[in-house]
């Protein structure tokens, strides 16, 4: 079991700046119309690693993700991806970074004008410039069958179901085979049987690319299925960090509370 | 002490200032926020204005964005503008041949209506259709991008979006707006001689001879062009209300609304300057 200041302790150890963590989020603030969401948090992931933040709606689960991609910036504290320092960076040189992440939205935010293929090429049309037509059709075939969704290829996203733009939305994510996923509640508002499957997907990815992977949830079974340490949120700080063991040993409050309603 | 600043005695508030005061305080707070307000503004476009610039100078260039967004603008807002250049033609055309009549100046009519449609209702006309048709759109359609979180997605995949979404549609609006005043002039012109034509026999060519007769570059060619000054406005002002949008639908419809809007009154507020500057520079 580890408690919040045990996990402050054991993180002060790692050099600043270290590329042993593919992602180290140091003493993170942040606040939205002088309400505190991140109360100086602190996490780090290594390669090949998938920690799940788990907590209640609204204790900052999803501003951290947008942090580490860049798309707020944090009232104090660092964020570094491979050791480099994200703050003040202008919207290209993020860009560089970005490059190596990538981001599923909680609502998966497709382009809605375009179909379910030119989201996912919309990425490689972008970077891959150099990238002959028909290998970059064959590339955005093989990333929806991948998510198992080459059959609906020429679908708007209007026409497809929540689950199924979530897999679009994933494979989205991988087009640029990035080196870290950020993943925002991927199961939220599916059935059991797409949350599973969806699980079942990220898993696979994880076994296959082994990539560093923060994902979002409140969803403490899909946690435990596919993250191998999980950090538990409350008010905009970590209450506890991991394994599931971890979390059912601890004698806090709230973890046995969140444990028991989950 | 109550919140107000007054002392309560015996759990007895004295009413009568608190009541008094309130309004006052309440209309200056009101005021200190929209004077906060309309500097914030102003300093936010600034901002904005400044991103777009530095994204659209540098490389990578969105070529073919642009060109969808040159079609986008130019070629869907052309029967739009011709339509509304074919009407203001009669208008003028009526109202030019009355008004000469009245003073016996008949011989006038082709000048004055090529005159006034050259230099002050073609490119107006031109500037308020497009914004009412692209700045709502374009307002709109980056709004609704904005709240379903399509623009951060594009951020995220690391394409500047600054460069991909506002920089291309500004550069549109700036290139097209002064080619659809030469459209709604030219549509303006025929139709207005075509108006003048059916009461009294007057033929196109001798129509344009004598309109242009005496033209200078300085009374036609400034007053088109300044419309891409019209542009600038434009796309600025529909992509910076677009991709600032907050809260859902009803955010939608504001951000759509005050395209419109602001981009009607700058247009409009524009226009006293560049006349200004025109008549001082090419006269």
């Amino acid at each position: 079991m580890a408690t919040s200041y045990d996990i402050a302790t054991k993180q002060a150890e790692p050099e600043q700046g270290s590329l042993a963590h593919v992602v180290a989020v140091e003493k993170v603030y942040k606040s939205f119309a002088g309400h505190n969401v991140l109360n100086g948090i602190s996490l780090r992931v290594n390669q090949g690693e998938t920690l799940a933040v788990l907590g209640r709606s609204g204790t900052g689960k999803s501003v951290l993700l947008r942090l580490i991609i860049g798309l707020d910036t944090p009232d104090s504290g660092t964020i570094r991806i491979h050791g480099q320092t994200i703050a003040g960076l202008a919207i290209d040189p993020m860009g560089e970074i970005r490059k190596k992440m990538g981001f599923l939205f909680q609502q998966a935010a497709l382009y809605d004008s375009l179909t379910v293929q030119q989201n996912v090429a919309f990425p490689l049309e972008h970077h891959r410039r150099d990238m002959p037509k028909s290998e970059r059709a064959d590339r955005v075939r093989q990333l929806l069958a991948e998510v198992g969704m080459d059959s609906d290829i020429d679908k708007m996203p209007s026409d497809i179901s929540g689950g199924m733009q979530k897999r679009v939305g994933l494979a989205r994510a991988l087009a640029l085979e990035p080196e870290i996923l950020l993943l925002d509640e991927p199961t939220a508002g599916l059935d059991p049987i797409s949350s599973g499957e969806i699980d079942e997907l990220i898993l696979q990815l994880q076994r296959e690319r082994k990539m560093a992977s923060i994902v979002v949830t409140h969803d403490l079974h899909s946690a435990r299925t596919i993250a191998g340490r999980l950090a538990l949120l409350n008010e905009g700080d970590v209450v506890i960090e991991g394994t599931f063991e971890d979390l059912q040993q601890s004698d806090i409050g709230f973890v046995k509370e969140f444990l028991k309603q989950s | 002490m109550s919140d107000r600043g007054f002392t309560s005695v015996a759990g007895v508030n004295p009413p009568l200032p608190v009541r008094r005061i309130e309004p006052l305080s309440s209309a200056a707070g009101y005021a200190t926020k929209l004077f906060n307000g309309f500097f914030e503004w102003f300093g936010s476009i600034g901002i904005f204005s400044w991103q777009v610039l530095r994204a659209a100078v540098t490389p990578p260039y969105e070529w073919r964005e642009l060109i969808r967004q040159l079609d986008e603008v130019g070629s869907k807002s052309l029967p739009l503008v011709a339509m509304a250049g074919a009407a203001i033609g009669v208008i003028l055309s009526l109202e030019a041949r009355y008004s000469l009549s009245r003073f016996g100046a008949k011989s006038m009519f082709p000048v004055t209506l090529v005159y006034s449609v050259i230099q002050v209702m073609g490119p107006v006309i031109t500037g308020l259709v497009v914004s009412g048709r692209v700045g709502a759109g374009m307002g709109a359609e980056l709004a609704s991008m904005k709240v379903t979180e399509q623009i951060d997605a594009i951020e995220a995949s690391a394409i500047n979006p600054y460069r991909l979404l506002a920089a291309t549609r500004i550069l549109a609006c700036i290139l097209m707006l002064p080619l659809l005043t030469i459209a709604t002039d030219a549509f303006a012109l025929l139709t207005g001689w075509f108006a003048q034509a059916i009461v009294e026999p007057l033929s196109f060519h001798q129509f344009i001879a004598n309109g242009f007769k005496g033209a200078t570059f300085g009374a036609f060619v400034p007053p088109t062009f300044k419309t891409a000054v019209y542009g600038l406005i434009i796309g600025l002002i529909a992509c910076f209300q677009g991709m600032r949008t907050r809260g859902g639908a009803a955010g939608v419809g504001r951000a759509a609304t005050n395209s419109v809007v602001l981009a009607s009154l700058f247009l409009i507020l524009a226009d006293v300057v560049l006349v200004k500057f025109i008549l001082v520079v090419f006269h």
